[in-house]
This record gives C-alpha cells, sequence and structure tokens, in this order.
C-alpha cells in the first residue's frame, strides 16, 4: 500500500469556484504529478468552508496549514516549498483573527485571579535546572543580603516579624524555632529540609522541588546562616525521582557557583547541603521520626521534649521545615517582614499553597493569601463542582486534617479557623467532595491510610485506628450497630488524646469531624442500612419502575450477571440475590426506569 | 542535687529533678500503670498506659517520659485518664488470646494486673486477632508473637542492656511486631539466647521452654546465690518449687547483674538435678570407677602429689584450675601449688 | 566559577539577564512543562512530537523545560514564545497537536486557537 504522507485539500465550493479554485486544482494535480509526488500526496477536493470570501482555499495535511487567496501560479511555490522542503509559504498563510491582546493574561483567568504565588513564585516560568535562570529574577540575592547586610539575629528578627509559620501542618513560628535551634548551645547545628511530602493528593512540595529547586536551597541557606548550622539535610521521598534529580542538579550548580559549600560568596559562612532518599514511610514526615530515618533508624516518632531544637539529628540541636516554607524565606528577606505581613490575616500571615482535588473543575496547585474562603477557593479558583454536582464539603489537610461542611465554606483559610472547624491546615491537601461522596467511605479511606502508615509504637494508634477501621468498614457493609458511633467517638477521643506523635493524634480527625457534620449519614448507613450518596455498594438495591420500564432488554443484556430477566415489551425485575450492584442497567436504560436506593 | 515540687492528685511531693512523673508518683504510693516501662531501660512512652493529665499541657501526656518540673499539677485518676487507660487495655486485649488458663505468665502478667484493676472484658473489640506460628525453633525460648502487646521492651534491652541489637521492628500499622531483621527466625539471626528479652517481657510472648507446666510465679520461691559458672559472680536467684529449681532468675538487687544473665547462668541448671551429675567422688579401682568417701579420695590424691614430688621433683607436678571456681578457690589452689608443691607450673582454662 | 563577592554575584546576574533577554530577542522558544504532573499527563511524548516537527522542518527554535505552573488540569501546558512576543499557553496539548503549533504560532505567529489558554504579563 502506498503511504499518502500529505493531503491538499482544495476548496470547490460555489464561490471558490468562482474565485478560482479550479484552476487551482488542476495546477495542482498537474504539478504533483509532474514531480512525481502523486502517489504520496492526495489532492482532495473539499466542500465550503465558509470563508469565501478569502478563496480560493487550500489546506494542507497533516499540519492544517490553512492557505487563502491561493492562485495556479502560487501552486508549484506550495509544492516546492511546502511539501517539498516543508516550508509553509507564509504570505498566502492565513492570518488567525485571534490577536495577542485577545488571549487572555494569566492574571485574568479565573483559576489565577485571587491567587498570589510566593512560594510558586518561579514554578512553570523558569527551566529548573538552569542557575541562571533562577539568578537573572534576582535568585539568591536574598542570601546575598542576609551575609552581607543582616546579622543572624536580624535575619531571625526579620524572619519573627513576617509572621511567617511552619507550613507543613502545625503552623509554629519559624522566626521562633530559628531563635530556639540559635540559642541551643553546641557547635555543630543541622538544618533540615522535610520534603517528605505524603498526604494522599498533595504536590505541593513536589511543585517547588521540581519547578524551582532553587528556592528552597537559597531559603535553606538563608536560615543556616541565621541559626549557624553549616551542614544541611532534604530529607525527599523516593516516590519524587524527578525533584531528586533536580535538586541535584541545582546543589551541584549553586555548589560550582560557589552559593553552597565552603565560604560562601567570599564569606566565612559556610554550608553544605546533602539529599536523603527517604523509603516512603508517612510517618517519616513527623520531624522526629525522619530524623532517625536520616540517622539510619527505623521512622518511628520519639516523644518530645527533647524538641529537635535541643537534640535533634544525632543529638545535635536541629532546625527543620518543610519545603514550601523555606521556599518563602528568600521573599521575606529580599522583599522585606511587612511586604510578608501585609498578606494574610492578623494571624496567619503570608499566601499557603493548596493542592486542590476531587470533583472541582479546575484542580491544580493555588496559592492564595492566608484568610481566602474556601468558597473562593472552591468555586472562583476551582471553576465549581464538576458535572453542576452539589457540592457537600472539603476534606481539608489530608488524613490528618477534617471534613468541613458546604454550610461552613465562608470559613476563611487560615489556621485558627480551621482547627476551629474541626480540620487543620495540614500540608495543603484540598480534596473536594460532592453529593456522590460517601463520608463513612471517606472517613473509612483515611483511616485505611493511616492505620496502614501507623508506625506501631503506641498503642492507640496502632490498635486503635485498625478497631475504628473495622468498625467503619463494617458500617459501609450495612452491619453496622448502634453502638458503633459511640464506640467511634471513644475511640477517637481516647487516639487523639494519647497517641504518642502528631500523625496518632490526628488519625480520627476524619471521623471526628464527618461525625460532626455529618452524623446523619453514619445514621442512615447504621438505622435505615442506606447510603444517602449511593456510594456503598453493599448498602444500595436496584430496582426497575414497571411503569416506566418499555421491556426493551438493554438493561438484561447489560447485566454481566444475569440478574435481569423478563418478557421482551413486559417490564424487567432484578433479582436481589443475583444483582452485584455494578450499575451497568443504569448506564444501558434509555428511559430512566431502574432506580438505585 | 535540686529537687523540685509538684503536685499529685492534690499531695505535694519534692523529687529530684530529672525524676519523671510516674516515679514521682510511685515515690508516694500512687501506682500508674505502664507495660512498656522499665526500671533497667530508657523509657519511651509506647504503650500510653501511663498517661496522666498534667495542667497547661495539651493531651494526655505520658507520665514515664514526662519529666517533673516546678510547681507542676498532675493528677493521675480523673474520668477522662481512666477512660483512656480501659480503652488502651481494651485494644490490646482484642488482639490477645486469652488463654491465662495454660498460659505460662500467668500470675506475674502485667497486662493480667491492669485488666482485673481496670475491669476489662474481653469483648469490646471483636475483629481481627494474629494469627502468628508459635515460634520454637531455637532450644531456650519460645515466641509466641500472638500474645505481643508490642511494648518493645525485648527490642531495647537487646540494643541497651546486652549490645547485640538483635532485634526491632518490622512492618507497619497493626502488623508490627518485633523481631531479628527481616523477620526471620531467631535461630537463623546472630543472637545468643541470654534471655534478657524473655525477663523484661511483661507478659507471655516470651517464655523458656524448660519452665512450661513446672509451676506458677506463686509457687515459686526464690532462692538467692551466687552464679557458679564465671568469675563475674552475678547474683541470681533459684526459683524453686518444691525443692527443685525450675529456673534461674537474676536478682534485681545483684550489683554486679541486676536481672540479667548470660545464657549460661539463665539457661545452665540442668546439671543440677542431672542423673550424670558427679555427687561423690570416684577412685578407679581395676580400670573401673568406684565410689569413695572424700577422705579416702583425698588422701589418695595427697599421697600420689607427695609421692611424684619426692620421686621426680615438684616440677614434675602441674595443676590446672577452673574458671568456675571462685577468686578465692583458685586463690588458694595457687598457694597450694606454689609453696606446698612447690611448682610454678599452674594454669587456668580462663574459659567456661 | 565561584564566586566570591556580591559583585561578582551582581556581575554574574546582569550577564544572565543580558543573555536571557538577548536571546528573548532572537530565539524563539517552545517551553514543555516538565513537572511530574506534566510528564503523567504526556508531556514527554508531546515533547517528542515538538523536537521531531522542529527537526523535520530545520528550525531555529530552542525547546526547553519549564516545572508545574499549578494547571494541573490542563497538563500538557506548553508555551511559546517568539521574539518581542508575549509568551503564550497551551493546553492540554497531545503529540497530534505539535505540527498545528510548530507551524501555525511558532513558524507564522498565527496563535492556534482552540488550545490557548493565557499568556504571560512579563516575559
Amino acid at each position: 500500500m502506498q503511504l499518502v504522507r500529505a493531503h491538499v485539500l482544495v476548496c470547490g465550493g460555489k464561490n471558490c469556484t468562482a474565485s478560482g479554485s479550479e484552476q487551482v486544482r488542476e495546477a495542482f494535480a498537474k504539478e504533483l504529478e509532474k514531480k512525481k509526488l502523486d502517489q504520496e500526496i492526495r489532492l482532495v477536493e473539499t466542500d465550503c468552508h465558509g470563508f469565501c470570501e478569502m478563496g480560493p482555499l487550500v489546506i494542507v495535511y497533516p499540519e492544517g496549514t490553512f492557505y487563502v487567496r491561493v492562485t495556479a501560479e502560487d501552486v508549484p511555490v506550495i509544492i516546492e516549498e511546502h511539501l517539498v522542503k516543508g516550508r509553509p509559504v507564509d504570505r498566502l498563510l492565513y492570518k488567525a483573527p485571534v490577536k495577542e491582546d485577545e488571549i487572555p493574561k494569566y492574571k485574568e483567568l479565573d483559576f489565577y485571579r485571587k491567587q498570589h504565588r510566593v512560594a510558586l513564585r518561579n514554578c512553570g516560568s523558569i527551566n529548573p535546572e538552569k542557575i541562571e535562570e533562577y539568578i537573572a529574577r534576582g535568585g539568591y540575592a536574598s542570601l546575598e543580603k542576609a551575609i552581607y547586610d543582616l546579622t543572624p539575629e536580624q535575619v531571625i528578627e526579620e524572619t519573627k516579624t513576617s509572621g511567617l509559620r511552619g507550613r507543613g501542618g502545625g503552623g509554629f513560628p519559624t522566626g521562633l524555632k530559628w531563635e530556639f535551634c540559635r540559642r541551643s548551645p553546641g557547635d555543630l547545628k543541622y538544618l533540615i529540609c522535610n520534603a517528605d511530602e505524603g498526604d494522599p493528593g498533595a504536590f505541593m512540595d513536589r511543585s517547588i522541588l521540581e519547578g524551582d529547586p532553587h528556592s528552597l536551597i537559597e531559603g535553606m541557606a538563608i536560615a543556616a546562616y541565621a541559626i549557624g548550622c553549616s551542614e544541611g539535610y532534604i530529607y525527599c521521598r523516593a516516590e519524587y525521582p524527578l525533584a531528586i534529580k533536580r535538586l541535584k542538579i541545582a546543589i551541584a550548580q549553586a555548589e560550582e557557583l560557589g552559593l553552597l559549600g565552603d565560604n560562601i560568596l567570599g564569606t566565612d559562612f559556610s554550608f553544605t547541603l546533602h539529599i536523603k532518599e527517604g523509603a516512603g514511610a508517612f510517618v517519616c514526615g513527623e520531624e522526629t521520626a525522619l530524623m532517625a530515618s536520616i540517622e539510619g533508624k527505623r521512622g518511628m516518632p520519639r516523644v518530645r521534649p527533647p524538641f529537635p531544637a535541643q537534640k535533634g539529628l544525632w543529638d545535635k540541636p536541629s532546625n527543620i521545615n518543610n519545603v514550601e516554607t523555606y521556599a518563602n524565606v528568600p521573599m521575606i528577606i529580599g522583599k522585606g517582614a511587612d511586604w510578608f505581613g501585609s498578606m494574610g490575616t492578623e494571624k496567619s500571615k503570608g499566601t499557603k499553597v493548596f493542592a486542590l482535588t476531587g470533583k472541582v473543575n479546575n484542580t491544580g496547585l493555588v496559592e492564595v493569601p492566608m484568610g481566602v474562603t474556601i468558597r473562593d477557593i472552591i468555586f472562583e479558583i476551582g471553576g465549581g463542582i464538576v458535572g453542576g454536582k452539589e457540592y457537600k464539603g472539603v476534606q481539608i489537610g489530608g488524613p490528618s486534617g477534617g471534613c468541613i461542611p458546604a454550610s461552613l465554606m465562608d470559613t476563611p483559610v487560615d489556621y485558627e479557623s480551621l482547627i476551629e472547624a474541626g480540620a487543620m491546615m495540614g500540608s495543603g491537601g484540598l480534596v473536594v467532595m460532592d453529593e456522590t461522596t460517601c463520608m463513612v467511605d471517606l472517613s473509612r479511606f483515611f483511616l485505611n491510610f493511616t492505620q496502614s502508615e501507623s508506625c506501631g509504637k503506641c498503642t492507640p494508634c496502632r490498635e486503635g485506628t485498625k478497631r475504628m477501621l473495622e468498625i467503619l468498614t463494617r458500617i459501609c457493609e450495612g452491619e453496622g450497630v448502634p453502638e458503633d458511633i459511640e464506640t467511634l467517638e471513644r475511640l477517637g477521643r481516647v487516639i487523639k488524646s494519647t497517641a504518642l506523635c502528631g500523625l496518632g493524634n490526628t488519625a480520627p480527625n476524619p471521623v471526628l469531624s464527618t461525625l460532626r457534620y455529618f452524623r446523619d449519614e453514619y445514621e442512615a448507613h447504621i438505622y435505615d442500612k442506606r447510603c444517602p450518596a449511593h456510594a456503598c455498594s453493599a448498602l444500595l438495591v436496584y430496582t426497575i419502575d414497571e411503569e416506566k420500564c418499555s421491556g426493551c432488554g438493554r438493561c438484561a443484556r447489560a447485566c454481566p450477571a444475569g440478574a435481569i430477566t423478563g418478557e421482551k415489551k413486559e417490564p424487567h425485575k432484578i433479582d436481589p440475590e443475583k444483582c452485584i450492584k455494578c450499575g451497568s442497567c443504569i448506564e444501558s436504560c434509555k428511559r430512566g426506569a431502574i432506580l438505585r436506593l | 542535687m535540686a529537687l523540685v515540687t509538684v503536685t499529685i492528685d492534690g499531695l505535694t511531693v519534692q523529687v529530684p529533678e530529672g525524676t519523671s512523673v510516674l516515679d514521682a508518683a510511685r515515690s508516694i504510693g500512687i501506682n500508674i500503670p505502664a507495660l512498656c516501662h522499665d526500671p533497667d531501660l530508657i523509657p519511651v512512652g509506647a504503650c500510653r498506659l501511663c498517661v496522666v493529665e498534667v495542667e497547661n499541657m495539651r493531651n494526655l501526656p505520658a507520665s514515664c517520659v514526662t519529666i517533673c518540673t516546678e510547681g507542676m499539677v498532675i493528677r493521675t485518676n480523673t474520668p477522662q485518664i481512666k477512660e483512656a487507660r480501659k480503652t488502651i487495655l481494651e485494644l490490646l486485649v482484642a488482639n490477645h488470646p486469652l488463654d491465662c488458663l495454660t498460659c505460662e505468665k500467668s500470675g506475674d502478667c502485667l497486662l493480667q494486673e491492669y485488666c482485673y484493676e481496670y475491669g476489662v472484658k474481653s469483648d469490646i473489640f471483636k475483629g481481627e486477632q494474629h494469627d502468628y506460628p508459635l515460634e520454637d525453633d531455637n532450644p531456650f525460648y519460645i515466641r509466641d508473637m500472638n500474645k505481643c502487646i508490642v511494648c518493645g521492651r525485648c527490642i531495647r534491652t537487646c540494643e541497651e542492656v546486652v549490645g547485640r541489637n538483635i532485634l526491632d521492628f518490622s512492618y507497619r500499622g497493626f502488623k508490627t511486631k518485633p523481631g531479628p531483621f527481616m523477620d526471620t527466625t531467631m535461630s537463623a539471626s546472630d543472637c545468643v539466647y541470654c534471655g534478657s528479652c524473655v525477663t523484661v517481657c511483661p507478659v507471655g510472648a516470651l517464655v523458656e521452654k524448660e519452665r512450661i507446666g513446672k509451676g506458677r510465679h506463686w509457687e515459686i520461691e526464690k532462692v538467692k546465690t551466687v552464679c557458679p559458672y564465671c568469675g563475674t559472680g552475678c547474683t541470681i536467684d533459684l526459683n524453686v518449687k518444691d525443692g527443685k529449681v525450675i529456673g534461674v532468675t537474676g536478682n534485681p538487687d545483684g550489683d554486679v547483674n541486676g536481672r540479667f544473665l548470660c545464657v549460661k547462668g539463665r539457661f545452665g541448671y540442668e546439671f543440677i538435678d542431672s542423673d550424670q551429675r558427679l555427687k561423690k567422688p570416684l577412685i578407679k579401682k581395676d580400670g573401673e570407677f568406684v565410689e569413695a568417701s572424700w577422705d579416702e579420695a583425698t588422701s589418695l590424691v595427697a599421697s600420689k602429689l607427695q609421692e611424684n614430688k619426692e620421686k621426680n621433683g615438684p616440677d614434675s607436678t602441674a595443676v590446672l584450675s577452673s574458671a568456675r571456681c571462685t577468686n578465692e578457690e583458685n586463690y588458694l589452689l595457687s598457694k597450694f601449688t606454689r609453696a606446698v608443691i612447690g611448682t610454678n607450673n599452674i594454669d587456668h582454662c580462663a574459659r567456661l | 566559577m565561584k564566586l566570591t563577592n556580591r559583585e561578582e554575584l551582581k556581575k554574574y546576574r546582569e550577564e544572565a539577564q543580558k543573555e536571557i533577554s538577548a536571546r528573548n530577542a532572537e530565539e524563539i522558544r517552545v517551553i514543555v512543562g516538565m513537572g511530574t504532573c506534566g510528564i503523567a499527563a504526556g508531556a514527554r511524548d508531546f515533547m517528542t512530537a515538538v523536537l521531531e516537527e522542529v527537526n523535520n522542518r530545520n528550525l531555529q527554535v530552542t525547546v526547553t523545560q519549564t516545572g508545574c505552573i499549578g494547571m494541573c488540569e490542563q497538563e500538557p501546558l506548553v508555551d511559546v514564545q517568539r521574539p518581542g512576543e508575549e509568551r503564550v499557553t497551551y493546553g492540554k496539548v497531545k503529540p497530534s497537536d505539535a505540527a498545528r503549533i510548530i507551524v501555525g504560532h511558532v513558524m507564522h505567529g498565527n496563535i492556534v486557537e482552540d488550545l490557548v489558554i493565557a499568556r504571560f504579563e512579563e516575559v
């Protein structure tokens, strides 16, 4: 078979014919034959494109190059230049009506209008593997300013004044943390970056690591100068191979320019940075477990105090912040604490990056000033719920966070308001849920996660989340008993107040917050054996509305279990014993006769 | 040492700086339950049974790892604490075979004791239970991981006391369990079977093989003595029932060793009642060993030594002493060899 | 080369800026979003297709990469920047769109209307 590598479409519409398309087509046919291209290039006559004032029209595929006002004299040029050499003929090209200024600017898109990119300032604009692009945009100027113009105390003061709080979840004031570590006695201190982002659905830090690794390195170098650390570790999960690759490149580039290593920029400040790859345990995001893991031990949290600032990595005073926190630092030092403090709320300054996922139209990474409402994030930036379904709530802060219902969607997103609403900032995962999300099932999902990721050290987390998970699974399967709610609440209370580390303390949050706001769903599962969101398959019952059923038999053919029977043109029936609740019948029915209860 | 004053359940107590809340409470007779805590190990706060309420502290801190600070106000017995402790015990029991009738540890089991104290019933949380095979691949102790409450005492003992680091946790979540590297068997590991882990296990997960079925803890009389093996001189308790030694444990007050022993001291008592044990001296007569009296035997040895010395000179005799003798015995033998026989030909096996 | 004082850093920055503006004044650049989200959505295949188009036509175009800009829903994302013009972002591009973007926009400055998302304010 002869392979056709290109199609030349010549318009054969009436108006084009009038303007000479016939001649153009003939010219093509002749010329192609002459050049022996008629086998590999096919000439096609098309109908009117409705673009007649520009005719005769010629379109060359596969590129879809659109030539206008073509004459027979142009044909040899098109063949020689475009079809032989692959260079479209500029003067004949159609100039699109889209002018540059008609395209929306980024700032004009709903997705970006309310965003304010500080930590993500360079992500998506610069080449992360080229340090010169970072430096050209003012990179490492803040480090220079810090080590030349400011004392370590001044850097700490500036960070304190800015109001920056830890972006990894806890929200502890960053400057204060640095000060504790600086004041801790000892010559050798470590600076650690927690890049072990493990919350399901969260990828804020990954984006910074992959898109702008130098902002992290610069932030860490500034922090190291402020605290007095000469060595640092970035603890990055091995599931982020691209992030690790780019970090390695970035560190090597910074070392080569003398922005890391000994005598940075000719001063007596030295700072070496290492990467430690984590092996994929969620608990290693907990700071004491993370340090144990760097030391080569099993990643298990230990009791605090002593805090890392007193006794951290290898028992030396250590400071640990997450990626986003460090990425903010160069901006604070560069633009000043007041500039940073002008964004956000009184107690939660600056911006926060969120990973917006779930049943929302515009999923992605958003960075907003603190205090923006959940409504703004989901409905303005996120563009509302997929398929116009009803918004039910949002899970904030991953498995440690909580669920905030639609009724509280005007809650401002800041540390205190979220805690008050029973959730937490966490690292910034925002999972949007609509009417089809079952809250019991959602809790089960998160408890399953925390249970499998529990380090097993303390009893409440190891055994307690297991039993909570079992109860939730039972409820979802329609085998819940009335005491279950009380038992869940008791377990939640005990785990929250007695678990050893932050992960255990917060593990019951998804259950407790859904019990607080969606108790009726739990009750519906337990008492009525019904899942209001129609998500728990064990509780679904499929029936056929005899009034609406026309007996077409589509559903019976679609049913993989052979559960639907009926005579032709007679109402069909579903055998509940055989039904596997897959939902294929509903999709097949054209009359909406199948009901899911 | 500086003292700090704290208030526990309304009682004011002064304790040395650095004292844990648990120890402070116990010092004034307030007993706080604790499973993972062991006075010989560094506290880790893992079982969470010892939680208390401390004013101005979030949540319920574990008292074993909370250090007393001046003016601290502590409560150990509020309804919230009781609920927490009872729930934690219920959680442990939910995954623990309740075969106390036949369990070796019955009567000496902390879980049993606390469940009794808190009125814990077994049927609160019904769900999955571990179903591990019994590990009896080593000659000295049995590991029944179904009974393990994951307190980590065995791991910490192996690391902190013995320094062998054979054990650590494997797996995560509900499946977490202590064991040798890669969760292999003890016999495949580098374990030297000192049995220290067995000593610290608060439940019946680690049990000495030789003791099984030999006697309940309340029937045992402990007889303090010195380990007969090496010159270290560990203080041991012979565990005696009906006049028979059914086990050996380290004496907690022993200056040298406390509760910890080596494999010989702990497990090497089989000889006591062995039918092969030499109880009377034997003298070889006409090629056969024949029982003799001590007088007869020592006289014979003395005359033979004397005869040899006279005939061949003192250096024709050599003496080999034993590591199982005490220092005093070894001194005497050395003195005897050099002063009485008159030779320096004395040596020592220098091993057990 | 190690920078040993702030003047050298300043000089390095100025040179980098000069180089970049010269580059932007001369080169046509195609910048593919190569974060994990972009790659997962098919950015690598798209990049291969772009390189193929560029090579086949023997074009003087720099094909480079950047990180995630946040619109994961629209990945793979690609930016086209022609000298003196604003940087324009296309979304949900497939390898089969590479020819249209290269011929239409890169070579002739015609923005591919159905794929375009936005333009950068500043370069």
